[in-house]
């Protein structure tokens, strides 16, 4: 069960300073979309956004409209819990819990909220997500073991594991394959693959081809400079934007003339 | 030097250069020790300096100047910076160790087994025997209560500081924070004698001895556990709120857990400096030379107290009871250390 994101009139602020604005972008359900752009450009800032991270930074705000299947998370009395319950996360650093086992780490977000009611079968989940996350074949054998003690790929997909464990509609993924060698990449790309069939995917990468690979929609940000917000340059299906760019800044980013 | 090792030497080329042999150093420094013997013997000094500053200056100049002949200018400011961090590591640790073994070689000629089974009751000080259960029950258990407040407390601010104090607040708790660090030791006692004692709030008890020993506590226990909690990585933080974990549960479970370590062995440090304090307990609780295992209810000797009071006794067998004291809050520190380190260590995050 996947929900559609829209987002309207978003504007995002650091403090005093405009990071992002005016950014109007519709994901549908079941898709795959990737957010491309330079360094700085706010695509990381937005993708925060739309679970409710992005406040968690002092002095960080966001004014606008993000709505999940038509309502604004962004609403009063919205609940940034049960926002991010909705709305699973995956990092561009791989970050298992150094305290918890693999078992642990992957059943973490269930056991830490219990207000969930139905009391699942853990060990199910746990095959279940790790399976999901290509990796039950490699850990079945020592789930007891810590999770930092996997490699950089595999403590990502762990944290993939972890985050589709509590069932999430929409899974945003912020760079998660900068830090893996091409293998570990390849395998995350096949994940994102079939974790569409179930979740809206939303991916940060710097990574054009990865774009072109895995999205069905692709969000071009760029700035204007350095201290001028950014902004939503250009937004369509991946295969248009690569091959038939609307905009001049777009085909200038993707045809590496940038600048 | 044989024809084969000058052929190396050349083959290497440009990357080698001349350095001093292995059994240069042992050699200087077995001089500069004969030197420094020499003006032992001969009560000739230098410019008033022991032999062995002398053997240590000699060392040092001799290897500087053979190192600048034969290897340059670089090997040589590195051989002397060597020399001066291993000299100051010598400086520093000489007291220490000097210390221990006073301690030892005096403290161990009074223990036995009723050194720490039996009290001060009825033994005059010139008596030898006697011993120090009484003390040490009292320091375990003023000790234990100034941890039992101190501990709680200091964790808990340490974890608004650092996860959620902001602006004027914080910074104002932070500033007292290190106020309250560098207070003295007598100040604290001064206070609680004032505030509590000549108020009538309390009696002199080892309750009121606690509550000083809390005062220096406290502050070390916040700075320690605010550092812990500064350590752990903001990824897991935002990895746990990602999830939809609450805020309150991030810190229980996932901030907390992994800074348990670090927070385990500030708390155990902490006790460790606290055990030896002397003034503010002579303020607040005194002396008495019998167990009194009620806190709330008159006087308690603790093991500081116990050895001024026996010090300033002044016979030979209250001051090697003195000693004897000493060396056992030593060991007592050290197992509280030694406790700590395995604690910490069982609690660490693994990777394996």
């Amino acid at each position: 069960m996947s929900k559609q994101i829209e987002i309207k009139d978003l504007n995002i602020y650091y403090g005093n300073f405009l990071a992002v604005e005016g950014v109007d972008l519709t994901v549908r359900a079941n898709s795959v979309m990737s957010f491309i752009g330079p360094s700085g450009c706010g695509k990381s800032t937005v993708l925060r956004c739309i679970n409710r991270m992005h406040e968690v930074i002092p002095g960080a705000r966001a004014e606008g409209a993000v709505r999940l299947d038509g309502e604004n998370i962004y609403g009063l009395n919205v609940d940034p819990v049960l926002v991010r319950r909705t709305i699973g996360m995956v990092f561009q650093r791989p970050n298992p819990f150094p305290t918890m086992s693999i078992y642990e780490n992957v059943v973490a977000g269930l056991r830490l909220e219990k207000s969930k009611g139905v009391k699942r079968n853990l060990d199910e989940v746990v095959e279940s997500s790790l399976r999901g996350a290509n990796l039950w074949e490699e850990v079945k054998d020592r789930l007891k073991k810590p999770g930092a003690g996997l490699s950089g790929g595999q403590q990502q997909r762990l944290c993939i594991a972890r985050a589709i464990a509590v069932e999430p509609q929409v899974l945003l993924m912020d760079e998660p394959c900068s830090a893996l060698d091409p293998i570990s990449t390849l395998a995350i790309e096949d994940l994102i693959r079939e974790l569409r069939e179930r979740y809206t995917i939303i991916i940060v990468t710097h990574n054009m081809q990865q774009a072109s690979r895995v999205s069905d929609m692709t969000a071009f940000f760029n700035l204007a400079a350095v201290g001028k917000p950014g902004k939503l340059i250009e937004v369509g299906p991946t295969q248009q934007i690569f091959t038939n760019p609307q905009e001049k800044q777009t085909e200038d980013y993707i045809s590496g003339r940038f600048g | 030097m044989s024809v084969v090792e000058v052929q190396e030497v050349e083959a290497a080329g440009h990357l080698t250069g001349r350095r001093l042999p292995k059994w240069g150093t042992p050699t200087l420094a077995g001089g500069a020790l004969l030197i420094g013997l020499l003006v032992q013997l001969t009560g000739w000094t230098v410019i008033g300096l022991a032999p062995g500053v002398v053997a240590a200056v000699v060392f040092l100049l001799g290897q500087a100047i053979a190192s600048l002949v034969v290897e340059g200018r670089r090997h040589a400011k590195d051989r002397i910076a060597t020399t001066l961090i291993y000299a100051t590591f010598v400086v520093a640790l000489t007291p220490l160790l000097w210390i221990l073994l006073t301690v030892l070689a005096k403290g161990l000629s009074v223990f036995n087994w009723t050194f720490f089974t039996s009290t001060m009751r009825n033994v005059s000080p010139r008596q030898p025997g006697g011993g120090i259960l009484h003390a040490f029950l009292g320091t375990l258990e003023q000790v234990g209560i100034a941890t039992l407040v101190s501990v709680p407390v200091g964790i808990l601010a340490a974890i608004y500081l650092v996860e959620f104090g902001k602006g004027r607040l914080k910074f104002w708790i932070s500033f007292f924070v290190d106020v309250m660090t560098g207070v003295p030791s007598i100040v604290a006692g001064l206070f609680i004698y004032t505030a509590l004692i000549l108020t009538g709030i309390l009696q002199q008890s080892g309750f009121a001895a606690a509550l000083a020993l809390c005062i220096l506590m406290i502050p070390v226990v916040i700075r320690s556990s605010e550092e812990m909690l500064k350590i752990v990585p903001n990824d897991l933080r935002e990895a746990a709120l990602a999830l939809g974990v609450p805020k309150w549960k991030v810190i229980l479970r996932i901030v907390v857990p992994t800074a348990i370590s670090g927070l385990i062995t500030g708390a155990m440090l902490a006790v460790a400096r606290v055990a030896g304090e002397t003034a503010p307990l002579l303020l607040t609780t005194f002396l008495a030379q019998d167990i009194n295992l009620n806190a709330f209810n008159g006087s308690q000797t603790s093991l500081p107290t116990f050895i001024w009071d026996q010090i300033s006794r002044g016979t030979a067998a209250s001051v090697n009871r003195a000693w004897g004291a000493a060396l056992a809050l030593i060991l007592f520190i050290l197992i509280i250390y030694a406790a700590a380190r395995i604690l910490a260590a069982r609690f660490a995050p693994k990777s394996r």
